[in-house]
């Protein structure tokens, strides 16, 4: 039924690449039992930044994750034909990140065999019970989507009719898992920097950006690696798709900077002075948060000359940049920008540790090979139905 | 039979293998008989019979944690009407107070290890210094 | 076995509300914990800090000492992953709202001591997501080190930076372990729980205990005639960070 024997089929490069993603992972495990055994101090955390490259990763793919939404609503609402071929390429997409959600959520637990605890005692109130909640329910939700599309597809049929209302229904719940993700931070009284209702539409803007580029690059990588090509229309529209939200997210952010720096309200500038200038003498964001900067720019700069984007290599370039920038800015700048300074003024630098980091990548390269299976077995089912 | 040696020296192997928590069991001499706490000199009974203690005593101490923690309710009463104090430190090792001969030879028996110890403390084990 | 499809999923929908439906139900409904009789109805305790007393004291650190020693709480030496109960900040970090280029003499860089506030509307927890953290009939905002995951949700919701996390395991930090209380694990957070252990014993808080020059005053603030409320009346107090709404029930005298 899951066809995975599709998966165990392949050349000496995709084999290649998944054993380099296995040992990426195995080298991370390592470093996760020894985070188990000693504790999170393995990590660069501190007191005074309690959530670092772990959270930041999890808000980040949570965007990632709705962005599906962005191919599914075109052409399941709108009947845009033109993203028939790779709404199916969405779904995973949004599967892969919704796990690597979860297991970032996992990892940053100081106990997390008591996780279940979490659904044992529902806690209406707390943002996080609903975001576990919102986040389980959309990864079922878009395996079951995926799976039957997929298995009517290889038997050349059409999907059921009972999932088109589980598609339609994946469209408001793409839109709230990140808003609920969001509303972790926007409603925390002593965190000026997240206390802004311009949060929510932020998230949304830059996932609306950074997924459709990452599908685009996944997209071009398919046509140079396999038979199978998306074809020009789909990636293009999707490029005009990361404009709009790229847009609306610079947008967002200079908003938020007039609202702190025409105010000089010193709880709302300290936050983005110690990203972007630095505070007390530690600047160790600043260089990070120019190159989100710049790189947003530049990419923008690309997206908005037609012609500049005819040419592949550039629309490739783009969208790396376009999925770094933000990267930066919400997996990275965000998280930290929050705690620093902290509720009693004191600025405290957030270095990532090598473990940290190895846990990081380790689950990065799981994300990787789930997309790489499933898109393995999308793509043989597709051959397999063109042959015959 | 080309392969005959490696043929029995791998079945000789397995073998072993699959015997091994005999020899394993004869070597570490534990045997069939089962745990044998030592029980406390002064006190006849627990605060429940010897059965529910048996089969149940995790349940009993996860009600007075509760109790405790969670509804500031600190003392409990048996169904024989004797009400005691709810602390592990404080009622249960008063009269089970050497654990290592107590509550760790059944605990590991049965292979079983409950983090209560991670942050309750057996006031046997202080010796002046942390850890 | 020819039981139709529609026939099966209705009955495997039915046996899964059967098997669910009554924890669901129980997890809404839930029962607001029971207090024992040994607790007034319609307690509220409060704490009313004198940093003057304090400061003429010197360099006293009885209180914390009392604290930290009867709680197991470990001393770390690396900063970043300290973890404390009662501690000392300057007025400028405690109350920047109040922020002033020309302070009195008599506060200009003294510490203040700072706790958790046992806030009357605590955001953290409004946050936490297994109730491993909650607020008692009583006014203390309580932890359950059993419950809670380590997610760490509290500390990033406390506007006051009251709740210190375990990096690691705490026990080789603890120079002397007081057996009647446990340490905690590693992977919890933990903060000042108002001595609630104590205090079920008729006893206040060992800081308040511990400190000669009677800078810490404990109470219910639903007694008229408590030793906190007739402070209150008399002298003029703050607390931090009023404008979130947070309530916090720790009272400074300015």
């Amino acid at each position: 039924m899951f066809m995975f024997e599709k998966a165990v089929v392949g050349s000496r490069r995709y084999w290649a690449w998944i054993l380099g993603l296995l040992v990426i992972m195995g080298l991370a495990l390592l470093a996760y039992l020894r985070q188990l055994s000693v504790g999170l101090a393995i990590t660069g955390l501190s007191r005074d930044v309690t959530w670092g490259l772990y959270i930041a990763q999890f808000t980040f793919l949570v965007g990632v994750a709705a962005s599906a939404v962005m191919v599914v609503l075109p052409y399941y609402l709108h009947d845009f034909k033109a993203f028939g071929k790779i709404t199916i390429l969405g779904e995973f997409l949004a599967i892969s990140a919704v796990t690597m959600c979860m297991l970032f959520i996992f990892v940053d637990m100081g106990q997390p065999m008591r996780v279940l605890n979490v659904m044992l005692y529902p806690t209406p109130n707390s943002m996080m019970f609903w975001d576990m909640v919102s986040l389980g329910g959309y990864l079922l939700l878009n395996a079951i989507i995926a799976l039957v599309t997929l298995g009517a597809e290889r038997k050349r049929m059409a999907p059921p009719t009972w999932v088109k209302p589980l598609i339609i229904l994946s469209i408001p719940w793409a839109v709230s898992i990140h808003t609920v993700t969001a509303f972790l931070y926007n409603g925390l009284p002593g965190r000026s920097f997240w206390l802004t209702a311009i949060l929510a539409p932020r998230f949304l803007a830059s996932a609306f950006a950074a997924g459709p580029a990452l599908l685009i690059l996944l997209c071009l990588a398919l046509r140079r690696l396999t038979s199978f090509d998306a074809g020009r229309e789909p990636v293009r529209k999707l490029a005009v798709i990361v404009t709009y939200a790229m847009l609306l997210n610079v947008f967002f952010i200079l908003l938020e900077l007039f609202t702190a720096l025409y105010s000089q309200i010193p709880e709302h500038v300290e936050h983005f002075e110690y990203l972007y200038l630095g505070l007390h003498g530690q600047a160790t964001l600043a260089p990070w948060m120019w190159t989100s900067s710049v790189l947003a720019v530049a990419s923008l700069v690309v997206l908005l000359v037609p012609s500049l984007l005819r040419r592949e290599s550039w629309l490739a370039v783009t969208c790396a940049m376009v999925f770094a920038s933000l990267w930066i800015d919400k997996g990275l700048g965000l998280i930290v920008g929050g705690f620093v300074p902290s509720p009693l003024g004191a600025v405290t630098s957030y270095v990532p540790s090598v473990p940290e980091v190895l846990i990081v990548l380790g689950i990065w390269a799981l994300g990787f090979l789930m997309v790489t299976v499933f898109y393995k077995i999308t793509l043989s089912v597709r051959e397999e139905v063109a042959a015959s | 039979m080309r392969d005959r040696h490696v043929i029995i020296a791998a079945l000789i192997v397995f073998f072993g293998v699959l015997t091994s928590p005999i020899w394993y069991a004869r070597a570490a001499g534990t045997t069939a008989r089962g745990p044998e706490p030592k029980l406390p000199e002064t006190e006849k009974a627990c605060v429940m019979p010897v059965e529910y203690m048996r089969a149940s005593h995790m349940e009993l101490l996860l009600t007075w944690r509760d109790d405790v923690v969670r509804r500031n309710v600190r003392t409990w009463t048996a169904p024989d009407g004797k009400s005691y104090k709810t602390s592990l430190s404080g009622t249960c090792l008063r009269c089970h107070a050497n654990k290592a001969e107590f509550c760790d030879r059944c605990h590991t028996y049965a292979g079983v290890t409950p983090y209560c110890w991670d942050c309750h403390v057996d006031p046997k084990s202080i010796t002046g210094s942390g850890k | 076995m020819s039981i139709s499809r529609r026939a099966f999923l209705g009955t495997a929908g039915l046996s899964a509300l059967g098997l669910t439906g009554k924890t669901a139900l129980d997890a809404f409904a839930q029962q607001p914990p029971h207090e024992p009789a040994s607790t007034p109805a319609g307690t509220r305790w409060a704490m009313v800090i004198d940093p003057k007393k304090c400061l003429e004291a010197g360099d006293c650190t009885k209180c914390l000492d009392a604290c930290h020693r009867t709680h197991n709480v470990p001393a770390i030496d690396n900063r970043a992953h300290e973890v404390k109960w009662i501690w000392k900040e300057s007025f400028e970090h405690t109350f920047p709202s109040l922020q002033t280029d020309f302070p009195p003499d008599a506060l200009r860089d003294k510490p203040v001591m700072v706790l958790c506030n046992h806030c009357d509307n605590p955001p953290c927890v409004r946050v936490c997501p297994t109730q491993a953290t909650w607020k008692r009939s009583d006014g203390i905002v309580m932890m359950d080190w059993h419950r809670c995951i380590g997610c760490r949700y509290c500390v990033a919701g406390c506007p006051y930076g009251s709740r210190s996390f375990n990096w690691s395991d705490p026990r080789p930090a603890i120079a002397q372990i007081t057996p009647d209380f446990p340490t905690r694990s590693k992977g919890v957070v933990e903060k000042c729980t108002f001595c609630e252990e104590r205090i079920a014993k008729g006893e206040p808080p060992a800081c308040v205990a511990a400190c000669k020059a009677k800078a810490l005053v404990f109470g219910n603030l639903n007694d008229p005639e408590s030793d906190v409320r007739s402070l209150l009346r008399s002298r003029f107090t703050i607390r931090r960070k009023p404008e979130l709404g947070t309530r916090p029930a720790i009272y400074y005298i300015v």
